[in-house]
């Protein structure tokens, strides 16, 4: 069945994001936030009061402190008062959000953006309390260990061995040699074994750092960009939350996602995937079919930089950067949340044809 | 500029959770060292069980029991276990398919043969903890068992899922350890406190000054940088009488909580009125901070002397 099309076109019409740094201690959330959310609306001339719709993604857990995100609020000068909301996810889901309101014709402009500062705490056990309460949480299991379980997986599959893993962070960590956002560039050592068989090079770095992309509607879109990159189709989909329910070396929720987002229909030259973890890439590129000819994270991916909360949201971006600078012409974008790519969400953007 | 704080941060709760049917009999059988598992409408068996199938979604509650034996089905070897992890040694995280059940559970796998003694494929059994109270940690962890026996052949056996003493609930402790750190505005704003001066910033745009601060205009999105010294004395521009004596607090009720704009604030602060009784505080009231032994917020705020201020000069402040 080929994917509905959208009642409107949307496209994203700008993005900036912070470089993504290991910690920002003189930073209070809402001053790292700032400066990508004037620089976005910036890039289009756009003012706060201006814009139809905001919509935020971050979590109180990363900072310990509760509604945070009325705190970064700040940043975007709510006043006059703001169609205004918030998830406490990645900022992709904020972005399906804001596409939503953006389909229903409420508005013709949104403000998307996520932030997250892992630098305060434990990333790997701050995770640990996003987990089933009853049967994992009380057992810590941290978020480098479940992705090493699906790793062991993969590779007694024989879908993947170490040194495929080690060439698909080291490509990734090249590709981010081009980013100047990017947290870990060139070539980054394997490192020893963080929880086995994951190495420390299969991992993400540990930073903070913040997104922003605004989106706009029909006609409007074209006003506010040469060339928008228009969001054919976005779905996401999510799996049981029982890891010993689910088969950890596929992503049938990536794949359902793709294929109600259209993805299957024509092919794509760009993909920007949201897989924190090396293996994680390799369930990915199986579940998108995506084959050599395919650019995979041109800007290094999650291993070159992973502010948790706004890298899934960064991939939306980067993606439409990639449009918007006549790189592409049909980008794949994903978002993950959740432990061993529970939760995913694909979307399809193109530029106009040329 | 001054360095920028951090403290320790330490958010801790013990979350208390009810259990539905099928995780009471679940979890009360680890208690009683009996490992049970729920049959969905297709037949397969779930652990650890559920009370929806993950699949249709249907609801499921037919408890059968599995054996406390397994497969591993796949590992991951953790030389460096965390605070709160089942073993305080070098283990094996392990999903483990118990005899009997088609979906597998995670724990910990002991293995003093370190991690070439771990494969897929391997036999497991439940190592049972001692002290056990209705929790998935009544599973210590698993240990590796080579011995060769029928398991897995026998059908399941039908649990009625009663215990004595059904365990209906759990206490589940979670603890996060931070490095707090305000960022620069509100760094200033305490160092400041050090000194007993209050200060804010203002904003360039609307030229509002703001205490404390934060960093950023919440009405015009900018970043607020020019640091001015506001106060002492302020002005009760609205207050609460305070009838509920709090718990650790130590403060005789009734007491008055107030908004007070500092001269020179375009927004009042909290804080507590002492030094006058309860019933004479009055919007317009002039007080000044009284500073605590050894820095920070003023303890609370006593009357200047001076008179009230007329309501022109803080009515944009309410």
């Amino acid at each position: 069945m080929p994917a509905p099309r959208p009642l409107r076109d949307i496209a994203v019409v700008a993005f900036a994001q912070t470089d993504h740094r290991r910690t920002s201690d003189e930073l209070s959330e809402v001053e790292m936030l700032m400066p990508v959310l004037h620089e976005v609306l910036a890039q289009t001339g756009l003012k706060t009061g201006e814009v139809g719709f905001t919509c935020s993604g971050s979590t109180d857990y990363l900072a310990g402190r509760a509604f945070s995100f009325t705190m970064a609020l700040d940043g975007v000068g709510a006043w006059p008062p703001i169609s205004e909301s918030h998830v406490e996810m990645d900022g992709a889901w904020a972005l399906y959000e804001a596409w939503t309101k953006l389909l229903t014709g409420d508005a013709d402009t949104a403000l998307v953006y996520a932030y997250g500062k892992s630098s305060p705490g434990s990333v790997r056990d701050v995770l640990t309390r996003q987990l089933d309460p009853y049967y994992l949480a009380p057992l810590w299991p941290d978020s480098v260990a479940l992705a090493a379980l699906q790793a062991q997986a993969l590779i007694d599959a024989g879908h993947t061995d170490e040194p495929a893993l080690a060439a698909v962070a080291s490509r990734s960590r090249a590709s981010a040699a081009g980013n100047p956002h990017a947290q870990l560039r060139g070539p980054v050592p394997r490192g020893g074994y963080a929880v086995r068989p994951l190495r420390t090079g299969d991992c993400p770095p540990v930073g903070d750092g913040a997104a922003a992309v605004i989106l706009a509607a029909g006609e409007r879109a074209r006003e506010l960009c040469e060339r928008p990159a228009w969001i054919r189709g976005i779905d996401h989909r999510i799996e049981a939350h029982g890891l010993g329910v689910r088969d950890l070396t596929d992503s049938p929720s990536t794949r359902l996602a793709a294929e109600r987002a259209g993805v299957f229909e024509r092919p794509v030259d760009t993909a920007e995937l949201h897989a924190p973890f090396s293996s994680q890439e390799v369930v990915l590129r199986k579940a998108l079919r995506l084959d050599d000819g395919v650019t995979v994270n041109p800007s290094g991916g999650a291993l070159a930089a992973n502010p948790v909360m706004a890298a899934g949201l960064v991939r939306i971006g980067e993606a439409a950067d990639r449009i918007r600078r006549g790189e592409s012409d049909r980008a794949l974008a994903h978002a993950t949340s959740g432990p061993c790519l529970q939760q995913n969400l694909v979307a399809v953007l193109e530029g106009d044809p040329r | 500029m001054p360095e920028v704080l951090k403290a320790p941060l330490v958010v801790e709760f013990p979350f208390t959770r009810s259990l539905g049917p099928v995780q009471s009999a679940f979890l009360t059988g680890l208690r009683e060292r009996v490992v049970l598992g729920v049959r969905t409408g297709d037949g397969r068996i779930l652990v650890p069980p559920v009370e929806y199938d993950p699949v249709t979604s249907e609801e499921v509650g037919e408890l059968v029991e599995v054996a406390a034996t397994g497969t591993v089905t796949t590992w991951a070897w953790n030389h460096e276990p965390r605070r709160g992890q089942p073993l305080d040694r070098a283990f094996a995280w392990v999903l483990v398919r118990l005899d009997g059940a088609d979906t597998a559970l995670l724990h910990a796998l002991d293995a003093p043969g370190g991690p070439d003694s771990v494969r897929t494929g391997m036999r497991v059994r439940v190592r049972w903890a001692r002290e056990r109270s209705g929790a998935i940690t009544d599973i210590a962890c698993f240990e590796p068992h080579e011995a060769h026996e029928p398991g897995g052949a026998d059908e399941p056996a039908a649990h009625d899922g009663r215990f004595e003493n059904p365990v209906t609930g759990i206490v589940a402790p979670a603890r996060l350890d931070y490095t707090y750190s305000p960022g620069r505005a509100q760094s200033a704003y305490l160092h400041a406190l050090t000194e007993r001066r209050v200060v804010g910033e203002r904003c360039p745009s609307c030229r509002k000054v703001y205490v404390p601060p934060r960093g950023a205009c919440p009405t015009c999105g900018v970043a607020t940088s020019e640091r001015v010294d506001v106060g002492p004395r302020g002005t009760v521009t609205t207050y609460c009488i305070v009838n509920i004596k709090a718990k650790n607090l130590d403060i005789e009720v009734p007491y008055v909580y107030a908004h007070i704009a500092l001269d020179g604030a375009d927004l009042a602060l909290h804080g507590r009125i002492g030094g006058i009784p309860y019933d004479r505080v009055r919007m317009g009231l002039r007080v000044e901070p009284v500073w605590p032994d050894g820095g920070g917020h003023p303890d609370h705020y006593r009357p200047t002397g001076e008179p009230d201020a007329d309501y022109e000069t803080y009515k944009e402040l309410l």
